[in-house]
């Protein structure tokens, strides 16, 4: 490849020097032997490889615009044009070449994406550290990883802790702690420390390489305006040609047909929409955010109405301590008897009241951080209520209220206080004992916090109606959208449920996005105009049925997908306009005569690259401001 | 019937696009062709008993392109 490169390089130097000499040669001597032969020479080494192409698609019965360059070059020669001839050959070649330099810049964050895949892996087999392809690693290995080298596998750490830079799968570049029991992902880097990992899922089946795929798949997914000016270009070009035949016969000007001919090929015309649309998804897939196409651009720039889903995706999925009351004894007494009330229980809400034990208590109780709490003596599940448990030589109950309704405990004089936490959509967990309620824990869901900044970025970005669909109670949904300022929410649905209320919702708004993170959310994101997942490197299925994948857990970055598909829509729009304009333009600076040639050569191809150039000025979308671009 | 993709040399303008595709419609044993202009690769379905990966990758390099892999 280097090779075809530098004789390409060379091919085109040769021409430009032999191009410059005939044109001095034409200004100072005029169009003597000498100049001719300069000209025809010029021809002939910038033409050759344009005509050898020219005919291995006439094989074929493709007219490419090689063929087209071909004809209009040799008409010139035989009516005597030899400058035409030197100069439409001279800049067809070198703008093909700076086209093709250009236009891989457009592909190049996808290059550099494509580049962060791991070239080795080192595994232990039999006693012994051995280094292999990543393809090779079988799941179960016990792949070994050191500072700065790539992590080959999805996999769990079982040795070692270090700190892990994820940019290759979230987008973002801040390192992150990993230790045992983590999951770690191919692609990413260990910056420092060590890390065994055991392979969960290799090569093929590993979250980069699946995301890989979908990026690749993305970029060649063609916009609706692109498939229309594919249409168009179809006919357009033999429509040209025709009429270039059409003129030579009424007008028997060969020149006017000849030139009518070198810009019958729309080049920047066609190129305009891909151009755009992969520098688009590049920039995107740099930021961690993956659009899977040109029609999702379009779609997504479009959007009027987001839908939430709740858990998991407005909030953190991971209910957490909010606050307590203690009566009678301290907090730290009161949460080290809940922890070891609900030591045995699998519910999300002991699982939320023992990580607040352990991050509060851990040292207090005498453990090391992580270890579980002590155990009860005796411990009796009191089904749909709570739990009946003996400590210290005394009987403790844990649950809701109506474990406590009706007895000696006198839950009464809490009400005001329940009630107050139930309509911030808090859970209320009680702790007591015979004689009297000892405390009080409420627990909620966490909004996750950059949730606030996204809505009103939304609303920013002119977004009709920001949503939230979820499966939880009015209480906690009300909570949730009073909190984030959202225009409404939706409770108690089903998945089914969320997949009519999206309909409704697209009658009335039009363009309806749903937002959402799980398995129970992948019919919603179907069935939505555009569906969007968050958090890629979690659920496989909500990836693959989304259109639009953020890959990191950061929701922020969906108003940042939005001014990217918006500006990518624009850029491509501007693409498009311009190419028309030059199209018509020359079409009409032809036929007045006012074009000929060689100079239309010259506004062909600058043309094109200027479209190129163009795309490539998305690359650098986001790169100052991380809030969303206004519209301009 | 099998389909394979190959990977091109960066292929830049979309009359090649045009070229690849109108000489694969027109090869014996293609059943189904697509070439992607930004990823550069074109994806084949073809009868393994009418033509062969390497008569198709040898069809596409005398067009001008160089097939720099196979999956």
């Amino acid at each position: 490849m280097s090779i075809a490169r530098i004789s390409k390089k060379q091919t085109i130097a040769a021409a430009g020097a032999l191009a410059a000499a005939s044109f001095i040669l034409k200004e100072t001597l005029g169009y003597e032997p000498v100049t001719i032969i300069v000209m025809v020479a010029t021809t002939i080494v910038a033409g050759t490889p344009i005509f050898k192409k020219a005919l291995g698609a006439l094989r074929y019965w493709i007219v490419g615009i090689d063929a087209l360059v071909t004809i209009a070059v040799a008409g010139a020669l035989i009516i005597g044009e030899y400058w035409e001839a030197a100069a439409v050959t001279f800049l067809f070649s070198f703008g093909d070449y700076l086209e093709s330099r250009t236009i891989e810049k457009t592909r190049s964050s996808i290059k550099a994406l494509l580049d962060l895949a791991p070239l080795k892996a080192r595994v232990r087999r039999g006693g012994l550290e051995i280094e292999i392809s990543p393809e090779e690693a079988l799941k179960g290995d016990l792949v070994v990883v050191k500072p700065g080298e790539k992590i080959p596998v999805d996999g769990t750490i079982v040795e070692g802790s270090g700190y892990v830079n994820q940019a290759a799968i979230t987008g973002e570049s801040l390192p992150v702690s990993r230790g045992v029991d983590e999951k770690v992902f191919s692609g990413t880097v260990i910056e420092s420390g060590y890390l065994i990992v055991r392979a969960d899922r290799v090569g093929d089946d590993t979250t980069f390489a699946r995301i890989l795929h979908m990026v690749e798949e993305a970029q060649d997914k063609k916009a609706k305006t692109q498939k229309f000016l594919e249409k168009f270009s179809r006919f357009y070009t033999p429509a040209v040609i025709a009429l270039s035949i059409a003129l030579y016969l009424f007008t028997k000007d060969l020149r006017l047909a000849l030139t009518l001919l070198v810009i019958a090929c729309p080049g920047a015309l066609v190129i305009s929409a891909p151009v755009s649309i992969v520098a688009g998804i590049g920039n995107g897939a740099k930021h961690g955010v993956l659009v899977k196409g040109g029609e999702v651009m379009e779609k997504l720039g479009a959007v009027k109405v987001v839908a939430f889903d709740k858990t998991g995706t407005l909030t953190i999925g991971k209910p957490a301590v909010k606050s307590l009351v203690a009566f009678g004894i301290s907090e730290e007494e009161l949460l080290r008897l809940a922890a070891i009330g609900e030591v045995y229980s699998e519910h999300p809400l002991a699982k939320a009241i023992i990580r607040e034990a352990e991050a509060r208590l851990g040292s207090a109780l005498g453990a090391p951080q992580g270890s579980p709490p002590s155990l009860p003596d005796e411990s009796a599940i009191i089904p749909g209520q709570g739990v009946r448990f003996r400590t210290g030589g005394k009987t403790y109950l844990i649950g809701g209220r109506k474990l406590f309704e009706g007895s000696a405990a006198g839950i009464e004089k809490h009400e005001a206080y329940l009630t107050m936490e139930e309509r911030k959509g808090r859970t209320a967990v009680l702790v007591g004992d015979e004689r009297g309620v000892l405390g009080i824990l409420s627990i909620a869901d966490i909004v996750r916090k950059e949730a606030k900044r996204l809505v009103a970025d939304l609303r920013s970005l002119g977004i009709r109606r920001v949503l939230m669909l979820t499966g939880d109670n009015a209480r906690a949904a009300a909570a949730i959208a009073d909190e984030l300022g959202l225009d409404g929410y939706f409770a108690e649905l089903l998945p089914e449920d969320k997949v009519r209320v999206l309909g409704d919702l697209q009658k009335v708004h039009g363009r309806t996005a749903m937002v959402g993170d799980g398995v129970n959310d992948a019919p919603a994101l179907a069935s939505a105009d555009l569906g969007i997942a968050i958090g890629g490197a979690g659920s496989d299925v909500a990836m693959e049925t989304a259109d639009v994948v953020l890959m990191s857990a950061d929701i922020g970055k969906l108003s940042y997908a939005l001014g990217l598909s918006r500006a990518t829509v624009r850029n491509m729009k501007q693409n498009i306009g311009f190419a028309l304009f030059v199209a018509v333009s020359l079409l009409a600076g032809v036929l007045v005569k006012t074009v000929n040639l060689s100079f239309g050569m010259l506004v062909h191809e600058a043309s094109v690259l200027l479209v190129i150039v163009n795309a490539v000025r998305l690359l650098g979308y986001g790169k100052k401001a991380t809030s969303p671009v206004k519209e301009a | 019937m099998v389909t394979k993709t190959y990977q091109l040399e960066a292929v830049h303008c979309p009359s090649c696009v045009a070229k690849i595709e109108g000489m694969l419609k027109r090869t014996k044993g293609v059943e189904k062709s697509e070439v992607l202009f930004n990823s550069s690769r074109v994806h084949v379905s073809f009868d393994e008993t009418a033509l062969s990966s390497e008569a198709i990758k040898s069809k596409i390099s005398e067009l001008g392109y160089q097939v720099l892999g196979e999956k």
